[in-house]
């Protein structure tokens, strides 16, 4: 994912002089071409997400279109009032970019795991929540969101994820989310990095009998509420995967538009991160493993759930 | 103390920059009783920054609150929203009238200065160390698109607390952000305590040049000695420029100064009176 966003911030940057990139002091050569196309575009604002949080909220009042981006806790939680006061309460166009979504570097620890940050993100005024499901969602979420002119967050994986996407997407729109496959039975609503695991719960509950649509809801604020309203009536089950905390993510979002709108027929279901620390060591494949994240353990919990509500 | 010298213009204004000031605390004063709101120490503390910056450096126009070419002021402690609430509306951005309504039910003049709201404040302020970070984005803004105005952030002593200062003074200076001017109202008391003996400061003007700042010591109630330091940015060193102004906190009025219960304290109807008094106001 992360190559796809340097590879299309860099066109954007060719397409729009306003364009402006502020990096965290990291992405080490990731951003020489922006870098050699756009020299006086380009800022290492150093390891000072306080300041280059300011900054890009100072660009965007005056005209640019800056793009803020690090490692996801240090360009969220660590300058969460920055995003709030300066960002999103002057309404400046300012697209956050966080790479190492949820446990996407399980492996560096629990200091860059990023489970919260959809939670204190989609509280603010003014933001808005998208995590792309692969690399064709980063480049369509990357060029929607510099044309909102408003506060933009965007949440990446990190690298070599698989395409879900046969190719790029021309008509990427912010809070619509993508059917990626039909179904009749369940719905899985997949946001972020979750959507290869999505896609393969849907095709081993296929070999079970059972038919899932899945849907890339990449969009977290504002909801689809269409899509949400489809979901709800058509399926017997609705399912929501995040790789983030079950307080406060995709899935509390999708709970609280369930309260709020006439009681639906369908069940939800929620699967995300539990409310701790993932404290030992390993990869992400590992890590979404002892939590019960991967395809088939998806899969297994909505059989049993299924069955459970077959049960009279 | 590295003082910076005075012009022969700047002396011909002092004696109208000395009365603009003069009223301008009057009104401060005027709006911390009639709305018993906190902080008139602090505005009163820099009441002659602002008279300096807005009636003899700012390139500014009232008319035209959002000219891409206008000289940027942050009033980055917020806390004195008052004071640059009447110094704008004394420039003309809205009526004086509109004053009457600080701090009431369904006004535009909060206790700190709000976003895309009122004409001529260029940023929502009021927790500390957020203005330097923003007035780097609108110097950086400025030069990427080769529109020549200079940003004045106006900081708290208590201000210099906060690490967001010290990552963006480290940033402008590495950046060579020399249309950046701060201007830090010293008047050693912050809100509950003296400021050296809450966070050391000191020596204050040393942190900022070892920061890469070209900074200097001042008069901070010398208008005409701000007006003609405040001019001069960029002022060649390549570098931005750090004023520290030596102020008193409640300046101007014998009973307010250097007493900090009046940080939080709203004055009296007889209070007011005899403050005005000592203003040579009527």
């Amino acid at each position: 994912m992360r190559n796809a966003f340097a590879d299309e911030l860099t066109r954007l940057g060719d397409e729009d002089s306003r364009v402006v990139m502020l990096s965290g002091d990291i992405g080490n050569r990731l951003f020489d071409k922006f870098k050699s196309r756009h020299p006086t575009r380009f800022f290492n604002c150093g390891v000072a997400e306080a300041n280059m949080m300011g900054v890009a909220a100072g660009m965007g009042m005056n005209g640019l279109r800056p793009v803020a981006y690090t490692i996801t806790p240090f360009v969220t939680t660590r300058c969460l009032e920055q995003i709030r006061t300066d960002v999103c309460y002057h309404e400046a166009p300012v697209t956050i970019v966080a790479v190492g979504a949820g446990l996407s570097y399980a492996g560096l620890g629990p200091t860059h795991h990023a489970c919260e940050d959809i939670a204190f993100l989609r509280a603010i005024p003014n933001m808005v929540v998208v995590c792309p499901g692969d690399a064709h969602e980063v480049r369509g979420a990357l060029r929607a969101a510099l044309r909102q002119d408003r506060p933009v967050y965007i949440r990446l994986g990190k690298k070599g994820e698989p395409l879900v996407h046969p190719g790029p997407l021309q008509d990427f729109e912010i809070g619509k989310a993508i059917t990626i496959s039909d179904g009749e039975d369940v719905c899985l609503l997949s946001t972020g990095t979750m959507l290869p695991e999505a896609v393969d719960a849907a095709r081993r509950l296929q070999e079970q009998g059972i038919s899932a649509q899945v849907v890339s809801f990449h969009t977290v604020k504002p909801l689809d509420d269409v899509r949400l309203r489809d979901a709800f009536s058509r399926f017997r089950l609705v399912a929501t995967i995040e790789e983030h905390s079950l307080i406060g993510g995709f899935g509390a979002a999708v709970a609280e538009w369930l309260a709020d709108t006439a009681t639906r027929p369908a069940k939800l279901l929620r699967f995300g991160t539990p409310d701790a620390f993932f404290k030992k060591s390993g990869e992400q494949e590992y890590a979404r493993a002892e939590l019960g994240l991967t395809g088939h353990q998806l899969a297994d919990k909505i059989v049993h759930a299924l069955q459970r509500d077959a049960t009279p | 103390m590295n003082v910076v010298v005075r012009s022969p213009a700047a002396r011909a204004d002092a004696a109208a920059l000395k009365a603009t000031a003069a009223e301008l605390r009057g009104r401060v004063i005027d709006m911390s009783h009639a709305a018993q709101a906190a902080h008139l120490a602090s505005s009163l503390s820099c009441a002659d920054i602002l008279t300096a910056a807005y009636w003899h450096v700012l390139n500014i126009d009232p008319n035209k609150p959002r000219d891409p070419l206008r000289d940027r002021f942050i009033l980055s402690k917020g806390h004195a929203a008052a004071a640059l609430y009447a110094t704008l509306a004394m420039k003309g951005y809205f009526p004086i009238a509109e004053l009457d309504t600080f701090c009431r039910d369904g006004g535009r003049l909060a206790e700190h200065p709000p976003a895309n709201l009122l004409p001529g404040v260029e940023a929502a302020t009021g927790s500390l160390g957020h203005g330097l970070p923003l007035g780097c984005g609108m110097a950086l803004s400025g030069r990427i698109k080769r529109e020549t105005f200079r940003v004045y952030a106006l900081l708290s002593d208590g201000e210099n607390n906060e690490g967001s200062v010290w990552e963006a003074a480290m940033f402008a200076a590495a950046q060579k952000l020399d249309n950046v001017c701060v201007i830090v109202d010293y008047n050693k008391w912050q809100a509950t305590a003296r400021s050296n003996e809450t966070l050391m400061l000191a020596p204050l003007r040393d942190k900022w040049a070892a920061f890469g700042w070209d900074a200097h010591e001042i008069d901070g109630h010398d208008v005409g000695a701000l007006a003609d330091a405040m001019q001069r940015v960029p002022n060649g060193s390549g570098k931005p420029v750090a004023l520290i102004a030596h102020t008193v906190k409640g300046k101007g009025v014998s009973f307010m100064e250097d007493d900090n219960n009046w940080h939080y304290r709203a004055p009296t109807a007889d209070e007011v009176t005899r403050a005005r008094r000592e203003l040579g106001l009527a």
